[in-house]
């Protein structure tokens, strides 16, 4: 620690060429936040599914619906604590590109499967007493400034009511918060009696009476696979045979079907610090080079070869580190800007902690592998040759 | 006359004299040169997907075709009507006629939940029921292996782009559809358009195996010419017994591309900029060490009589040379391990797989390197201008 000042100097010696590599790695580390944060957009849902909780879709199509009877017979199943269901709503508020998820649910047992999402106790009983009534995240409610009390107009692409008419409209009663960070807080839930007695009946007849999945909460979350494998004989040989899993493989089915994100993420990544692991490295190179003599002073003077190797990796990991956390720092702070303009594609766009973390650990060893090399070259100098070279 | 050749011939010399000064400061130079590589080969890259997609939807709509939807749905899959109004829209005006009838497709377009191959999991596979005109309907649709399925049978062909990404959709297996099996009888390509995702069969026989009675979703025709849009158009929204829109179908493709490009291009171009910015502080860096290392020469040369403005516009003509052997290697690295890269994705808007080959275009390419350049630009003028301002003297007693 006493020599902090004598590494500090030496970056300082070169200003200018000391600040360039400084800013080279700054960026590479905010590209490392930033492709942290797309990850976590893309595939971040996986880790917040829940261990106890099963979707159960239509086994040869997504998009086909599943009687809403179902339901009595899922809760009758061993293992099955209670179902509830959602449907594919497939609203537009105003425009194409403000898209939210909006679904009917069963309001009692949907808060109650879903403890993630956290409502006042006011706001729930005015949402079971208000039939039109809808509870909206707290994202889409602050992005389109939306109040309890408002209504709001939603054209669905898919149902009508019984006047014909796709416009569909909701009072706000309930703002929602989300659990922890990652909680997506953008959908909209009404309610599902509201929704099943106002859609046409007449032109959506093949509508009448289906929902489109079931979630269903499991008593014991080890027995996952043996529930799922019940629940899928229960309606086997039917009309409408179901698949079901759990709400983690669910969501990386989902995620997967983007593409491997991880490896195009780690691939740009690698690319990146290859590159910045070059442009470090050749300025270390560099400084040694420059302080050959100066080397060859500390050497006569007494510094051992294990301490001048520490001091030339000291100054690498300095530099590594302070460009690191400051990257970290801008890639955190430019997030949220960011993520204002992916709203409408992306809903959940921010830096998970964890990265940072990760990204505090890469830039250490940033430090280690650029520095190694030029520290062992000034360890192994010879103080006569060292000195001659002044 | 003199004046110039003399002042280009200045210029030649010294940068002659830079680049044969490459193989003492090669850790330098070649920190440069792949930094910006990097930038171009990721650019490249991520923008080869944007343009690859961009181009299967592109190819997949002729000038001449014609979709009709519900009005009010953003996609085939949430429009729907009923047999009779398909046959009032395949007696529209404009439509053009084959001995067989009108070139009007009625289609069932519906989704089919198959593995991907690379990663085991489930994919909405899009799986179309169409009627005969279909085939003429569709620029470039061939069948490249087995048959075409028979008419009423429960038979399927695919598309190359999804047997090549869906498992089990091989010429001679089957697909599970339901309680039934399906037998793949053949295989079908369509220039790389998005058709090539899919999986078709007879339209009657989709709807009863996804219990949709006698519904479609959509009505694809073929117009006497793309003039005739208008006319078609105008009649079908006027038609007191129809709720539908019509649209082009190079329009309604390319709809349906924005979220996706969008999306692609944002995030490459976010990437590609900030990979851009670090690699402009590599070529500075090694401008300046450049410049640093050569400060005495540098001052000789001005002592000899070589102008200022000439050492400047050497020093980035050499740092412009870097970058564009950067930019180079960048670009054919990315055209080596992207170009016909074949991957498939989910199309949000479609809610449904769309396959297809990355592409790095020529046009990719070209802004790569103009790219490069404006890297190599940057990094050489301020150490240039720096090198041309030391005053002599001073610059000639440094070490």
């Amino acid at each position: 620690m006493k020599f902090f000042y004598l590494v500090w100097s030496n970056l300082r010696r070169k200003k200018l060429r000391t600040s360039l590599t400084l800013l080279s790695v700054v960026v590479a580390f905010m590209l490392f936040g930033l492709l942290a944060a797309i990850q976590e957009a893309l595939v971040g849902g996986v880790a917040l599914a829940g261990a106890d909780r099963l979707i159960v879709r239509e086994k040869v199509s997504i998009i086909n619906l599943l009687p809403a009877s179902y339901e009595a017979r899922m809760e009758r199943i061993p293992g099955v604590d209670f179902a509830t269901h959602q449907t594919w709503f497939g609203g537009i508020y105003q425009d194409p590109k403000n898209f939210f998820m909006q679904n009917p649910v069963e309001p009692e047992k949907f808060l109650k499967i879903h403890p993630e999402f956290i409502l006042p106790a006011d706001e729930e009983k005015a949402w079971l007493a208000t039939r039109t009534g809808a509870i909206v995240g707290r994202r889409t409610a602050e992005r389109f400034g939306w109040k309890i009390g408002d209504k709001v107009p939603i054209r669905s692409t898919i149902w009508t009511l019984p006047d014909g008419s796709y416009t569909w409209t909701f009072d706000i009663v309930g703002i929602f918060d989300g659990k922890d960070k990652g909680t997506d807080t953008t959908p909209l839930f009404f309610r599902y009696d509201y929704f099943d007695e106002a859609r046409d009946q007449g032109s959506q007849s093949w509508g009448r009476g289906k929902v489109g999945w079931y979630t269903i909460r499991i008593k014991d979350p080890s027995q996952a696979a043996e529930v799922a494998r019940r629940v899928d004989d229960e309606f086997a040989n039917s009309s409408a045979e179901t698949k079901t899993e759990p709400e983690g493989a669910f969501i990386q089915a989902w995620a997967s079907q983007i593409g491997n994100i991880v490896l195009i993420v780690a691939a740009i990544l690698g690319a990146v610090f290859f590159t910045i692991l070059l442009v470090t490295g050749n300025t270390m190179a560099q400084a040694v080079r420059e302080r050959t003599g100066e080397l060859g002073v500390l050497k006569a003077i007494g510094f051992t070869n294990a301490r001048i190797m520490a001091l030339v990796l000291a100054e690498s990991c300095l530099l590594a580190i302070i460009g690191g956390i400051t990257g970290l720092g801008l890639a955190r702070a430019i997030t949220p800007v960011v993520a204002q303009k992916l709203a409408g594609l992306l809903p959940l766009f921010f830096l998970p902690t964890r990265a940072l973390f990760i990204g505090l650990g890469l830039s250490i060893a940033l430090g280690l592998v650029t520095g190694i090399v030029p520290a062992l070259v000034a360890m192994r100098l010879r103080v006569a040759d060292a000195l001659r070279r002044m | 006359m003199a004046g110039p050749i003399n002042w280009f011939s200045q210029i030649a010399s010294i940068t002659k004299f830079g680049l044969m000064s490459v193989p003492q400061r090669r850790g330098a130079v070649a920190a440069t040169v792949v930094g910006i590589a990097g930038v171009v080969a990721v650019l490249a890259g991520v923008l080869s997907i944007a343009a690859g997609f961009r181009q299967a939807m592109t190819v997949s709509g002729a000038p001449d075709g014609a979709i009709v939807l519900r009005s009010g749905a953003d996609s085939e899959m949430v429009s729907g009507f009923g047999h009779d109004e398909t046959r009032i829209i395949a007696d529209a005006p404009g439509i053009a006629r084959s001995a067989d009838g009108p070139l009007a497709s009625s289609e069932l377009y519906v989704i089919i939940d198959l593995p991907k191959r690379s990663t085991g999991t489930d994919a909405n596979v899009p799986l179309r029921g169409v009627e005969p005109a279909a085939l003429q309907v569709r620029d470039n649709l061939k069948v490249v292996q087995g048959r075409m399925f028979e008419w009423g049978k429960d038979e399927v062909i695919v598309g190359r782009g999804a047997a090549q990404e869906f498992a089990g959709l091989d010429v001679g297996s089957t697909i599970q559809v339901g309680r039934y099996q399906w037998p793949v009888v053949g295989m079908f390509s369509a220039n790389g358009g998005v058709a090539e995702s899919e999986i078709w069969t007879d339209a009657k026989v989709l709807q009863a195996a996804y219990n949709r009675g006698d519904s479609f979703q959509s009505v694809s025709v073929r117009l006497n010419s793309p003039e005739t849009f208008q006319t078609f158009k105008d009649w079908l929204t006027s038609n007191p017994q129809l709720n539908v829109q019509a649209i082009r179908q190079s329009d309604y493709y390319a709809q349906q591309s924005q979220t996706l490009t969008l999306l692609i291009t944002t995030l490459g171009y976010l990437i590609a900029s900030l990979m851009a910015i670090g690699a402009v502080f590599g070529a500075l860096n090694t401008m300046y060490s450049a410049v640093a290392a050569r400060t005495r020469e540098i001052a000789t040369l001005r002592a000899l009589g070589f102008g200022g403005g000439a050492v400047i516009v050497s020093l980035v003509l050499e740092s412009l040379l870097l970058a564009l052997a950067g930019g180079v290697i960048g670009g054919a690295l990315a055209y080596v391990a992207f170009n016909n890269i074949h991957t498939s994705t989910i199309n949000f808007q479609s809610f449904s797989q769309v396959t297809f080959a990355f592409k790095v275009t020529p046009r990719l390419l070209i802004q790569g390197i103009i790219w490069a350049l404006l890297i190599g630009l940057i990094g050489g003028l301020f150490p240039a201008w720096r090198a041309a301002r030391l005053p002599i003297a001073a610059a000639l007693r440094e070490l």
